[in-house]
């Protein structure tokens, strides 16, 4: 798995190199769509004119490498949910936590910085 | 005339949502934070608004990223609960202010604030939680009207905090203009500290967050100067969102009283918090 940089902000540069990723997990909000995804992961990545680079990264739910080629955190998380995880799931695959890590950690008060 | 007779800041994360929809509020990981909002729920049942003006960043669910509007309101005699991926929340349509819209964006187009209009806007969990924070069991029907103000929080670069700033005091004149009798709630939704993504993921910053809680009141300037770095850097990148309560506290007049603030840590990855001001009138 990719490993993540600090922050990532969806600035215009990002938004335009991850669209195609954007565009698809934000489709994920019509139920029909969901269904479509689901018969057919590929299929659905390619009609989205998704990037070699970005069908890998959906397919093989490469969270971090999502985010890399421009993937915006509030449309991934859709795809997330479609697979039963939640936001604390992919915070520790953001940070080499377990799931029951990073919900620990959280609950001890965050993780600090500076 | 209209008149604002109080502004509530309040965390938006749909798991607040979600906890209440699922009746879990009594458990023991949610109890601290709805105990905490409980002495904010009665006074404001207690002063009930005809319409809640609700400053909230949407989701990529009304809007995507073909187009991102700076700042947009709705303009709407009603909005869908949206469906943001695992279907809509089980909470009722909310109610427009048509009228009250119109007035809003003819006086800030006037004062130069151009904002992009939504007839049609499914509005999510960044505007129905804050109204579930509001009102926890609101039956068929929310107690108020909504009007729905839009502000990019989620593509950079986001407006800064000063524009926000300005924009409530338009806000607020706006209302105050509004030639009917109206009680009007405003609410600055989003925050406090937190990061979804990235290896800063789980950021929480309780001593900016104190700082916030108690300066929104008494200090917003200072708010207002920070620079957008400022907020991602202490707030976290969507702590940014917190420049979302600074356009209630512009639309609010300078005399305030805080009514109730409760902060906890966690709510999912994120600080929530509530803060709860009275509108005293202008001097």
């Amino acid at each position: 798995m990719t490993k993540a940089r600090d922050d990532y902000l969806l600035d215009l540069e990002a938004s335009r190199r991850g669209y195609a990723i954007n565009r698809l997990c934000g489709s994920l909000k019509d139920p029909e769509n969901r269904r479509r995804f689901s018969a057919d992961e590929a299929a659905y990545c390619d009609a989205h004119g998704l990037s070699p680079e970005q069908k890998k990264a959906i397919l093989e739910r490469d969270w971090t490498a999502m985010l890399d080629l421009g993937g915006s955190i509030f449309y991934t998380f859709k795809l997330a949910v479609l697979d039963g995880r939640s936001m604390q799931d992919l915070g520790g695959v953001f940070t080499g936590m377990s799931s029951e890590e990073f919900t620990a950690a959280m609950r001890s008060g965050g993780r600090r910085f500076g | 005339m209209a008149e604002i007779i109080w502004g509530l800041a309040t965390s938006h994360v749909p798991s607040i949502g979600a906890a209440m929809d699922h009746h879990k509020t009594d458990d023991p990981y949610w109890k601290p934070l709805f105990d905490g909002y409980s002495p904010a729920r009665a006074w404001m049942a207690a002063h009930p608004p005809d319409v809640a003006v609700i400053v909230y960043n949407d989701h990529a669910n009304a809007v995507d990223l073909d187009l991102v509007p700076t700042f947009g309101i709705g303009t709407a005699e009603s909005y869908d609960v949206a469906d943001e991926g695992w279907g809509p929340r089980p909470v009722p349509p909310v109610a427009g202010a048509p009228e009250l819209s119109a007035h809003l964006v003819g006086e800030l187009v006037d004062e130069g604030f151009d904002l992009a209009t939504f007839h049609r806007l499914d509005v999510d969990h960044g505007l129905t939680v804050p109204l579930s924070v509001y009102c926890p069991d609101p039956g068929d029907a929310w107690p108020c009207a909504v009007v729905p103000v839009l502000v990019n929080v989620i593509q950079y670069p986001q407006p800064t905090a000063a524009r926000c700033y300005a924009l409530g005091k338009a806000i607020g004149r706006a209302i105050r203009s509004y030639p009917r009798e109206l009680k009007v709630a405003v609410f600055g939704t989003g925050g406090m500290s937190h990061q979804l993504a990235g290896a800063r993921a789980g950021l929480i910053n309780p001593e900016f967050d104190r700082m916030f809680l108690q300066a929104i009141e008494s200090e917003p300037e200072k708010l207002a100067a920070l620079s957008r770095d400022d907020y991602i850097r202490e707030a976290g990148t969507e702590g940014i969102e917190l420049i979302m309560w600074l356009v209630m506290r512009g639309a609010m007049s300078d005399r305030i009283a805080r009514v109730h603030d409760t902060y906890h840590v966690p709510a999912s990855n994120t600080a929530a918090a509530l803060a709860l001001f009275e509108d005293l009138g202008e001097a």
